[in-house]
């Protein structure tokens, strides 16, 4: 069992990334991202989620199945995504007041089974919660990238009302770009979000494409300098 | 299935049905084990967090100079047609009615949407506030507070002013702002508004000839009298 945790956060934040690589949970990237505030919020409660998740998916992975692992996997990830939801409404009253909208969201989000079936299942319980976050941080990144362009184009802000989310402390964050700009509400609506994803994988596959040529190409200089 | 070859062989037993059953059963009573457990930890605690929640947002829709009582101590229980009743919270200045407030609730885009209505004792609005709501981040939640001021909108109308016909969008012909993107949220919204002030308009009366409750509550037919006030009572 050779897992490098470079590797996984490697994985997690680019190679392998949870919304731009494997293509997963774009119903709530496209739905939320309308700000980067918004996706920020879905991207840390997701991170939340999905550490935990994965650590309860790998305590039962030895006496799981494969026939009923995915009933299995949801009763799990079901239980677990209301706990922390009924926890965080009990004692983060305020925060939940923010975050509260999110929450049930997770429970369809197929990062979440996705991981408890590709990597949770199969590993144990520390490289599976690394894992976890590496994913949930590769989610995050993405949806506040995502929910920072659409904004800037959409509304001409940036990170607006962070500081309901975080707290009066991060009010610094919340910036006008554009002064008395009228808006473009495709961006906004959920057209804008496939527009953005679109662009956002499109520029990913540029930078990999040309990223494999120039090692390759380092190869065979190397292989040139020595024959 | 798995990533590092698996040691042993799987042993017979998990092959049959009864294991695949017997695990799948385990784990529902488990979970549902964990969820009831949740909910009775933290049950109390959220009943809590939301009456608290209550009493701030009560003391935002009906401004404090405005009254000299106990708001959430003074209530009156109104059957409504459809059944079940509200509770209005009546506020008080030298035992004259100055201020109502009630919950109201409208399905919106996705779910029910709670808010809280503050009218003065003429049925002008006082101040309205989102209680609760799962409407789309980013989109429908204008209609909190903290995002936006447009529930302001609502201050000093009436049914009188602008008239029940304008008790409306501006897509639908009335004078409230819809927001971009979102027209099902502000429009729910306004119709609860507007189902507010036809429900004060219709139990003003009962409402301002209401009397404050005693102190020392007097029980009503209904309930069984303690020692204290029976002596009086009867």
């Amino acid at each position: 069992m050779d897992i490098s945790y470079k590797t996984l956060m490697r994985d997690g934040l680019w190679d392998n990334n949870p919304v731009l690589a494997q293509s997963l949970a774009l119903c709530p990237t496209l739905a939320v991202t309308s700000t980067a505030t918004n996706g920020l919020g879905m991207g840390l409660a997701t991170l939340l989620v999905l550490i935990l998740t994965n650590l309860v998916i790998s305590l039962f992975r030895n006496i799981v199945t494969p026939e009923v692992r995915i009933p299995v996997l949801i009763l799990l990830i079901a239980a677990v995504v209301t706990v922390i939801d009924m926890m965080i409404n009990a004692f983060l009253h305020d925060l939940y007041k923010v975050l509260g909208l999110f929450i049930p969201l997770i429970v369809t989000n197929c990062i979440i089974l996705g991981r408890a079936e590709a990597f949770a299942s199969r590993h144990s319980i520390l490289p599976s919660m690394v894992d976890g976050l590496a994913m949930g941080l590769g989610f995050t990144l993405a949806l506040v990238a995502f929910g920072g362009v659409r904004e800037i184009i959409g509304s001409g802000t940036l990170f607006a009302n962070a500081s309901v989310l975080l707290g009066s402390a991060f009010k610094f964050l919340e910036l006008t770009l554009i002064q008395d700009y009228r808006g473009y509400l495709l961006m906004i609506l959920p057209p804008g979000g496939f527009l953005v994803m679109g662009f956002f994988m499109a520029g990913k596959r540029a930078i990999d494409a040309r990223l494999q040529q120039r090692a390759h190409l380092v190869s065979l200089s190397h292989a040139q300098a020595s024959s | 299935m798995s990533l590092k070859p698996t040691e042993t062989p799987i042993p017979s037993y998990r092959q049959r049905l009864s294991y695949h059953s017997g695990l799948l059963g385990g784990v529902g009573l488990l979970t549902g084990a964990a969820l009831a457990i949740a909910h009775v930890e933290t049950h109390q605690a959220i009943e809590t967090a939301k009456a608290e929640e209550q009493r701030a947002l009560l003391a935002q829709v009906i401004p404090a100079t405005l009254y000299d009582n106990n708001l959430l101590a003074d209530r009156l229980k109104i059957a409504l047609p459809q059944g079940g009743e509200r509770e209005v919270f009546i506020g008080r200045k030298n035992n004259q009615v100055t201020a109502v407030a009630y919950e109201l609730s409208e399905p919106g885009y996705s779910g029910a949407i709670r808010l809280l209505l503050g009218l003065d004792q003429t049925g002008k609005i006082l101040g309205t506030r989102t209680l609760s709501h799962t409407e789309t981040p980013g989109l429908g939640d204008k209609i909190e507070i903290a995002k936006n001021p447009w529930v302001l909108s609502f201050d000093g109308k009436s049914l009188q002013d602008p008239g029940l016909p304008a008790w409306g969008v501006k897509k639908d012909g009335g004078v409230f702002d819809q927001f971009t993107g979102a027209t099902i949220t502000p429009r729910a919204y306004v119709k609860a508004v507007k189902e507010g002030l036809v429900f004060f308009e219709a139990h003003r009366a009962q409402i301002v000839s209401s009397q404050a409750p005693v102190p020392v509550p007097v029980p009503a037919v209904a309930a069984p009298p303690t020692p204290a006030s029976s002596q009086g009572s009867r």
